[in-house]
């Protein structure tokens, strides 16, 4: 078989963050070529450098035997690669027809060609195995499992080589996978080229004829024969490890005998997850792993009450809160440095210190009027304490790095004394040095009496802080273990498989 | 071409690192504001020119700052409304409203056997509760502020028009009191310009020293940020069409004063001017960032170019024409420095 795609070396930056640091992949026409690695690992980052959307820093792509440059999404369209997105990028107003050919309608001086296009978005349709969808029906209507039909139609109406499915079965049934696969089978034997990203090892095994395996950022086995590759050898090319983070020691006393702050009892949101139940104890951490997707972050923000629960209670130190109100948790100590630090922690364009007294307003005012020097001031003791540079309490949070920024967001719940801490993806967007100082600065908070939660991706960073794992799969707790009595292949094993570890 | 943009960006990035004084400076408020004082100085002195001593008399100044009375309280409180994060179209409308409402037979003849201090009430109550349906139907019903203040500004109008059978409302003698302090002079300036000034001072400090601006600067600049930090979003949002309604209540005042009528046409498209003076000002439609003073010379730049256009016999028409065009011209600055500054 011929390579149809070839990169080698890529290499694209973040400020503050290496995603792909060295990529290696090659693609063959008629394959399907399965990517996988942890969350974080750079998958979506190099699928979006291969449909245009980043530029890479440094590496060659090389395209049908020739070096090439995939400046913006439209040049790789229009040298065959089609990418469908987890998020499926439809216009749910238009018919199926006008999505399938939006950009490129069939026209004549502008009219577009309904008849014309309603043919040959039926004969597509029934390519791939759905004759029964019409072309005259509204995308927004239609079922996940049918809109991702036409997001693949779309894709065929262009000459596509290469066709990239990020996680397509993560929105359907076991049935409609299987009409997924028989389309694929379809495709690569026309020569097709696909490329695979699944969590499920069990499909990878199914559909997949190499693996590209990506950790940190690296490509730590390539082109591997999908028969020549047990589930343990992935697992372990998966985990482990390049970096090694300093996590600080847990505390020596267990932590049975301290009194419960947070308890969660058969927390629900519909249709995100249920039945969760959390206890964590004054001085505890307790880490929540999963996939993204899975339900842990929705978690933390219904506990916070970011979010209404459907059902179960939420009480902090004995006194029960109210669904679905940040003030009443906030009052009752709860703090939470969400996932989207940017968009949802922080107002860049203010200074550092009202980013800080924000959840602690009443504290520094008289009769409504706001005392800014003290404000400051205290501000500026806790920075200076908690080392953010630079130092400057009124320059504007925007100017500070990410690990920064994350200090920002906790100093603003230190501010408060409060009892419970939920940290969403604490180290997202923190370079690899400020890691340690933010997990330092989580175990000493844990030290002084807090509760605390972390959510994240990383398996390593919640074994490794953690006191306590709780495993989240598809919204329901699967397991839940004492961080040291289980491993890292352990967790990949209950998220990916959801079988309990031997 | 990728490289190219690379190297722009790269670019971007080191003059933020270091950026230019110049633009630097027009960046901040202080800069931005100062800017507006040159424009200002720049209009007066064509205002000299043209107009001569007409122009640059004491009674002129005077006739220039009664001009921006009225829409220059309404402005202060757009300038709040668009801090955080909405916008407000009924202004005008509720001006009317509360004018009308004010000058009935049943408040005067109230008035009359009381005080006239019932007519302020009733304006104020009027606008406060103009704005708290807007308010609570924007925050609580999730209607967008457009379409809210849009369908306020056709109902109270309408309201204006039943309740004074689009008759005007003439302030009878029984209640001179009501127009005598309105029409006084303080220290050689009229009551109405002194009120402006009070509004402008008061929205200054609620905006730089308050709990309250603190608030109006978080729930405009990032909503989702203010409700995880513990604000409530909703509740605020409410005060700040609350507080606007009143604004239009004290403008509809100093309009009744002047006018000594009440009537369903007062305030016709006030909101656009309200709306000109605050962009001009240097406030971000998106929310987050604003200053008062800024407002405050936005309105000053607007009623002096009126004053120059009526001193030269110029029409309205041009007038209209000639403002269209510095709002376009004043936006197109605000988003090239504030483009500079994001990158």
């Amino acid at each position: 078989m011929t390579v149809l795609l070839q990169m080698t070396g890529i290499v694209k930056e973040f400020p503050g963050v290496r995603a792909l640091d060295g990529v290696d992949l090659d693609v063959r026409a008629g394959e399907v070529h399965c990517l996988i690695g942890q969350n974080g690992a750079g998958k979506s980052t190099l699928i979006k450098v291969l449909s245009g959307f980043h530029q890479p820093d440094a590496g060659t792509i090389v395209w049908d035997g020739q070096e090439a440059t995939l400046s913006t999404p439209a040049k790789a369209i229009e040298r065959g690669v089609a990418t469908i997105y987890q998020e499926l990028d439809l216009v749910p107003h238009l018919d199926v027809a006008e999505n399938i050919f939006l950009g490129h309608e069939a026209a004549v001086v502008g009219f577009t060609q309904r008849v014309r296009a309603h043919r040959e978005a039926r004969e597509l349709l029934a390519r791939l195995g759905h004759p029964e969808i019409a072309p005259t029906r509204i995308v927004g209507d239609l079922p996940p499992a049918k809109q991702q039909i036409v997001s693949m139609a779309r894709a065929l109406s262009r000459d596509t080589r290469l066709l990239v499915l990020d996680e397509p079965s993560a929105v359907l049934d076991q049935e409609e996978v299987d009409n997924l696969f028989r389309v694929i089978h379809g495709l690569t034997a026309e020569g097709v080229a696909i490329v695979y990203i699944s969590h499920r090892l069990e499909e990878i095994r199914e559909i997949g004829d190499r693996i590209t395996v990506l950790k940190d950022g690296r490509t730590v086995a390539t082109g591997l024969a999908v028969e020549d590759a047990p589930t343990a050898d992935l697992i372990r090319l998966m985990t482990g490890r390049s970096i090694e983070y300093v996590f600080p020691p847990r505390a020596e006393e267990p932590r049975e005998t301290a009194a419960p702050v947070l308890e969660v009892r058969d927390l629900a949101l519909a249709g995100v997850f249920s039945g969760v139940d959390l206890t964590v104890r004054a001085g505890e951490i307790v880490g929540l792993a999963g996939l993204v997707g899975a339900g842990r972050s929705e978690i933390i923000e219904t506990v916070y009450g970011a979010r209404r629960a459907s059902s179960g209670t939420v009480t902090v130190d004995g006194k029960r809160l109210r669904r679905g109100s940040v003030q009443q948790a906030v009052r009752a100590g709860v703090g939470l440095a969400p996932e989207e630090r940017k968009s949802q922690g922080l107002l860049l364009d203010e200074a550092v210190f009202k980013n800080i007294t924000v959840s602690s307003m009443s504290r520094f005012a008289r009769l409504g009027f706001l005392d800014r020097g003290e404000e400051r001031r205290q501000a500026t003791e806790l920075t200076e304490s908690l080392d953010v540079r630079p130092a400057g309490v009124t320059r504007a949070a925007r100017t500070l790095s990410g690990g920064n920024q994350q200090k920002i967001v906790l100093a603003r719940w230190l501010m408060r004394d409060c009892r419970v801490l939920l940290l969403d993806e604490p180290t997202r967007g923190v370079d690899v040095g400020a890691r340690s100082e933010i997990y330092q600065l989580i175990r000493s908070l844990a030290d002084r009496g807090v509760a605390v939660v972390v959510v994240s991706s990383e398996i390593e960073e919640v074994l490794g802080l953690a006191d306590r794992v709780l495993v989240v799969r598809e919204g329901e707790v699967v397991h839940e273990a004492a961080a040291t009595a289980i491993d890292e292949a352990g967790v990949l094993d209950l998220v990916m498989e959801g079988k309990v570890p031997a | 071409m990728s490289q190219d943009s690379a190297r722009v960006e790269r670019a971007a990035l080191e003059t933020e690192r270091e950026p230019n004084p110049v633009l630097a400076v027009l960046r901040t408020s202080v800069g931005r504001n100062a800017g507006l004082v040159v424009a200002l100085l720049l209009i007066c002195i064509v205002g000299a020119v043209t107009a001569g001593e007409r122009f640059s008399s004491t009674d002129n100044a005077l006739t220039i700052l009664r001009l921006a009375a009225t829409i220059g309280v309404v402005s202060i409180g757009m300038t709040f409304v668009i801090i955080g994060g909405g916008i407000d179209l009924s202004v005008g409308a509720i001006v009317a409203l509360s004018s009308v409402w004010c000058t009935t037979v049943a408040t005067q003849t109230m008035a009359e056997n009381t005080h006239w201090i019932v007519m302020v009430g009733v304006a104020l109550l009027v606008g406060a509760g103009c704005g708290l349906v807007n308010g609570l139907l924007i925050a609580y019903g999730n209607i967008v502020p457009f379409i809210m203040t849009l369908a306020m500004l056709a109902s109270a109008r309408g309201l204006a028009e039943i309740i004074s059978d689009k008759k005007t409302q003439i302030v009878g003698s029984g209640v001179s009191g009501f127009k005598e302090f309105f029409n006084r002079d303080f220290l050689g300036v009229d009551v109405q310009i002194w009120l402006f000034a009070l509004v402008a001072v008061v929205g200054w400090i609620l905006l730089n020293r308050t709990t309250f601006g603190r608030r109006t600067v978080a729930v405009g600049g990032n909503p989702e940020a203010a409700r995880l930090a513990g604000i409530n979003v909703k509740r605020h949002t409410v005060y700040l069409y609350v507080l606007i309604g009143i604004c239009c209540g004290i403008a509809a005042l100093i309009l009744v004063a002047k006018t000594t009528t009440g009537s369903s046409t007062h305030g016709t498209l006030y909101e656009l001017d309200a709306i000109a003076a605050v962009v001009i000002g240097g406030t971000l439609l998106t929310g987050g960032r604003g200053t008062i003073v800024g407002t405050v010379l936005g309105v000053l730049i607007f009623s002096t170019l009126t004053n120059i256009f009526i001193l030269n016999n110029r029409s309205f028409s041009e007038q209209s024409l000639f403002k269209g065009a510095i709002i376009v011209a004043a936006v197109l600055l605000q988003q090239r420095l504030a483009s500079r500054s994001s990158t």
